[in-house]
């Protein structure tokens, strides 16, 4: 099963040719360069991963992870930036990241990330599902 | 060490930093595109070796996207250098159109992130001034970034440099949102510091959301 990846980056020439290399490994890739889409196709569609630069337009980076974690939970944030410190490697993991990454970056690493992050969400799905079954069980009384 | 030598001290130092940061930042974002489109080329050479027929055009445009970050590397570079000068000498002569450019150029990227639009004047005339170019660039960019914290809903700081009866003054105009800005922040300790230093006076007009910087023509 191919993996469904969302790439949120203000450089569309960046985009442009991360995605066709994504698409050329088997991956299903969505772009956008704007925070606002970012946001809005996360609520729409569901991701297996999305790889999100933390320096964006209008807001940061930090920020849009922290509205994506709240719309959904489940959903595998792997940073990517031009600077990497500590510091906000160490808020991005707070606020929910699964990993961070600097640029320029390597294809291989990143792919092996996305691969990571699409069995991670499908845990975390099956959990969710065992746990609402669990719950109409109990609440049916079956 | 007097308390006006410290503040510039820290202040460009600090300033320095930021600028520096910045530039890197905008490196590395040049790098990741050249290394994405060298590893797309990289691709297409594998997958012409199984067999499968290479597209020319591809080629070309992926030759271009490299060549055209090269370019936005080499100015990046440029401007990082000019910047890294600006300390050489306390005391020089300078074209304050020159020096604006620069810091709208290195203060893109802020701009950007802040969703504002930073627009010169095209510059008809120069507007030489002696002047200490790095306490200068310094003193805009704090301008700059008070600026564009000003600038409302228009989204947009408008920059002019010109000569004056005294000397040259550079215009920051459009600020919307100017009269909401608090009372007594701005200017504060490192821009009297830097207006010092350089001789000059900082005008704000709240009413034509505007602000005047003024140098002599020698500081």
């Amino acid at each position: 099963m191919s993996e469904k990846v969302l790439l949120v980056d203000d450089e569309q020439d960046f985009l442009e040719a991360m995605a066709t290399r994504m698409k050329d490994r088997g991956m299903e890739v969505s772009t956008t360069t704007s925070a606002a889409d970012a946001l809005k196709k996360v609520e729409e569609g569901a991701y297996d991963a999305v790889v999100l630069d933390l320096m964006m337009p209008e807001m940061d980076g930090l920020e849009v992870l922290k509205a994506m974690k709240e719309k959904r939970p489940e959903l595998q944030i792997i940073l990517l930036t031009g600077y990497a410190t500590v510091q906000k490697g160490v808020e991005a993991m707070k606020f929910g990241a699964m990993d961070f990454i600097e640029k320029p970056a390597d294809l291989k690493v990143l792919t092996e990330k996305i691969h990571q992050a699409s069995a991670q969400k499908m845990v975390l799905v099956e959990k969710k599902i065992q746990e609402k079954v669990k719950r109409l069980i109990q609440e049916k009384g079956w | 060490m007097s308390r006006d030598w410290e503040v510039l001290g820290e202040t460009g130092l600090q300033f320095f930093g930021k600028m520096a940061a910045s530039i890197s930042h905008e490196l590395k974002n040049v790098m990741a595109i050249i290394n994405e489109n060298a590893g797309l080329l990289e691709d297409l050479t594998i997958m012409a070796e199984k067999g499968m027929p290479m597209d020319p055009q591809r080629l070309k445009t992926q030759a271009s996207r490299i060549m055209k970050q090269i370019r936005r590397g080499d100015d990046i570079i440029k401007s990082m250098n000019r910047f890294a000068h600006s300390a050489d000498e306390p005391l020089r002569q300078a074209d304050l159109n020159d020096s604006l450019a620069l810091m709208c150029t290195l203060s893109g990227r802020f701009a950007s992130m802040r969703g504002v639009t930073l627009e010169q004047e095209p510059p008809s005339t120069a507007v030489p001034i002696v002047t200490h170019p790095f306490l200068l660039q310094n003193l805009i960019w704090l301008c700059l970034d008070f600026a564009m914290g000003c600038a409302g809903a228009g989204k947009t700081v408008f920059l002019k440099a010109e000569k004056t009866e005294g000397g040259a003054k550079i215009g920051f105009s459009k600020l919307q949102d100017l009269a909401n800005c608090e009372p007594g922040s701005f200017p504060g300790e490192r821009e009297t510091a830097l207006l010092q230093a350089l001789k000059a006076d900082l005008i704000i007009h709240k009413d034509l959301a505007e602000m005047h910087l003024t140098f002599p023509p020698e500081s």
